[in-house]
């Protein structure tokens, strides 16, 4: 039987899923145990045990200064900034691609700007937006949205323009207005490549979001990760990143499950 | 009086012909079956009576008004394919035939419940009242076309227009396509145009049949010259011509 007709079943599906997981534990697990063997007072490399012990530490218990917990505290400064950097860039794509997509007039004059735009590096431009934002939340959050606002509009312009001319046509013959072909044809139907697109560009949106913290901040996940790292805290900043990484992962997760809720229809193609 | 005149068209494509001369008259409630080879300006010439496109020369009037600038609610259309919204249920795709012309695209309230019972009528007599919340693309390509030519009639719109609707469905569905189209045309007494590929259709729904061909040939520039209506046939009666007591012949006279 050729390999690529081959399927695991239930059980051995589920073991090769944890497996990478497994072994990239198992070799942490005994690197760190080989060097703490060595060393006892390694900093590189915290056993398990003592991660573990520091993120219970972290969640739990308040800051001794401001009597805060700084990890919710942080979590929440991060979250704030990211999912107002997305909101906004996810409702400014819908705007401009559905008049980018619908109006050639619009098209003519913005489709060429947004894809240079689209070239320029974001982070080569977080200076300027520090100088002109100031050091606060707005620049953070502008940092975002420059970086994913020009691939989500390419993206949906280019989704609206794939909308077969023969649905337009149609609803036009139904007597729609450009309005209405706008809201009740085009607007539903991008919906669900909106939160492919959203879910696609949450990994730069977060890498923005750590790049602008680590630089200027006083809170933040990023913003912790680059402090502690003065002090090698490794078994801090290790918390820190599997907790970014459960969070990227979960709102992924969270999308996918919309979009399957959400759009019944889009489900099987016309 | 004639209710679709199209007079002296021609459409190009660049410095491309594809339509010359296209000369037509058609009263109100005859069914125009469109045959003809493939790329001989057929769906062209159907682009040109929606509106979608606008002749080179010429002008198509429907019932003595302007030439139309862009698809509007006096024509309706069915295509081949992508003709109903997928994002909506079979009822709200009917119901759609009345609201898109509203301000945002919905009806509220008491009109709302009256657009809703219309439909649903509508759904029963198209046979689709079973799936009425069901998706497009729970359905099968008959029923979707069904689907499609109700959503059309919903808008009673004043021509209606069929390019190839019964191209992608198998032999026994199109067979029952063309019984409830011709039910449909009984009851609404609709002026159709419907481009097709299958003669045998053609002549069986129509009551003429128009046939788009080049009358001139360059054998070493297929492209140089457009297609018109070379033959205008009397489909009524079975085909069979001159079995009416008064009847003009349909032949063409040049002009």
């Amino acid at each position: 039987m050729r390999f690529i007709n081959r399927h695991p079943g239930v059980v051995s599906r589920t073991a090769l899923v944890v497996l990478p997981f497994a072994l990239l534990f198992i070799a942490y697990a005994l690197g760190s145990e080989a060097r703490l063997a060595v060393n006892p007072s390694d900093k590189l490399m915290p056993s398990p045990a003592k991660i573990a012990e520091t993120a219970q530490r972290l969640l739990t218990e308040p800051d001794r200064r401001s009597e805060k917990i700084l990890f919710w505290h942080d979590t929440w400064a991060s979250l704030l900034r990211l999912l107002l950097g997305v909101g906004i860039s996810a409702t400014l794509a819908v705007i401009f691609g559905l008049l980018i997509g619908l109006l050639p007039y619009v098209r003519a004059t913005l489709a060429g700007f947004i894809a240079v735009v689209s070239m320029i590096p974001p982070l080569a431009v977080l200076p300027i937006l520090f100088i002109v934002f100031g050091l606060g939340e707005l620049s953070k959050v502008v940092l975002i949205i420059v970086g994913i606002l020009p691939f989500l509009i390419r993206d949906l312009s280019a989704r609206v323009l794939e909308l077969p001319r023969e649905m337009i046509v149609k609803a036009e013959t139904l007597g729609a207005s450009s309005l209405v072909i706008a809201l009740r044809v085009a607007l539903p139907q991008i919906l669900p490549r909106l939160i492919q697109a959203v879910r696609l560009s949450l990994g730069p949106a977060w890498l923005f979001l750590i790049a602008a913290e680590a630089i200027a901040s006083e809170q933040g996940l990023g913003y912790r990760i680059f402090l502690v790292r003065r002090f090698l805290a490794m078994d801090v900043i290790l918390t820190y990143v599997i907790w970014i990484t459960l969070l990227a992962f979960l709102m992924d997760l969270a999308l996918r499950q919309l979009s399957r809720r959400a759009f019944p229809w889009s489900e099987a193609g016309l | 009086m004639s209710f679709v005149v199209a007079e002296n068209i021609f459409q190009s494509y660049g410095r491309r012909p594809i339509l010359e001369r296209v000369n037509v008259t058609v009263d109100e409630g005859e069914f125009i079956s469109i045959v003809g080879a493939s790329g001989c300006g057929k769906s062209t010439f159907l682009r040109l009576l929606l509106a979608q496109e606008r002749p080179t020369r010429g002008e198509i009037r429907i019932a003595g008004a302007e030439p139309a600038r862009e698809p509007g609610l006096d024509r309706g259309v069915v295509f081949q394919k992508y003709s109903v919204f997928p994002h909506m249920t079979v009822r709200q795709n009917i119901v759609a035939g009345e609201s898109f012309r509203t301000r945002w695209g919905a009806l509220f309230g008491a009109e709302r419940k009256a657009a809703m019972t219309r439909a649903d009528e509508t759904l029963t007599r198209i046979g689709l009242d079973h799936v009425a919340d069901q998706y497009p693309s729970t359905l099968s390509g008959g029923m979707q076309q069904r689907l499609a030519i109700g959503q059309a009639l919903a808008a009673k719109p004043r021509v209606l227009l069929l390019d190839e609707p019964f191209g992608a469905l198998d032999p026994g569905t199109r067979l029952s396509m063309h019984d409830f189209l011709q039910d449909l045309r009984a009851e609404t007494g609709m002026t159709v145009f419907m481009v097709t590929h299958d003669l045998e259709e053609g002549f069986k729904l129509g009551d003429r049949v128009l046939v788009f061909d080049k009358p001139r040939w360059d054998p070493t520039d297929p492209n140089a010259y457009g297609a018109t209506i070379t033959y205008d046939f009397d489909a009524r009666d079975g085909g069979i011509p001159f079995q009416r007591i008064t009847e003009e012949t349909n032949v063409l006279r040049p002009s």
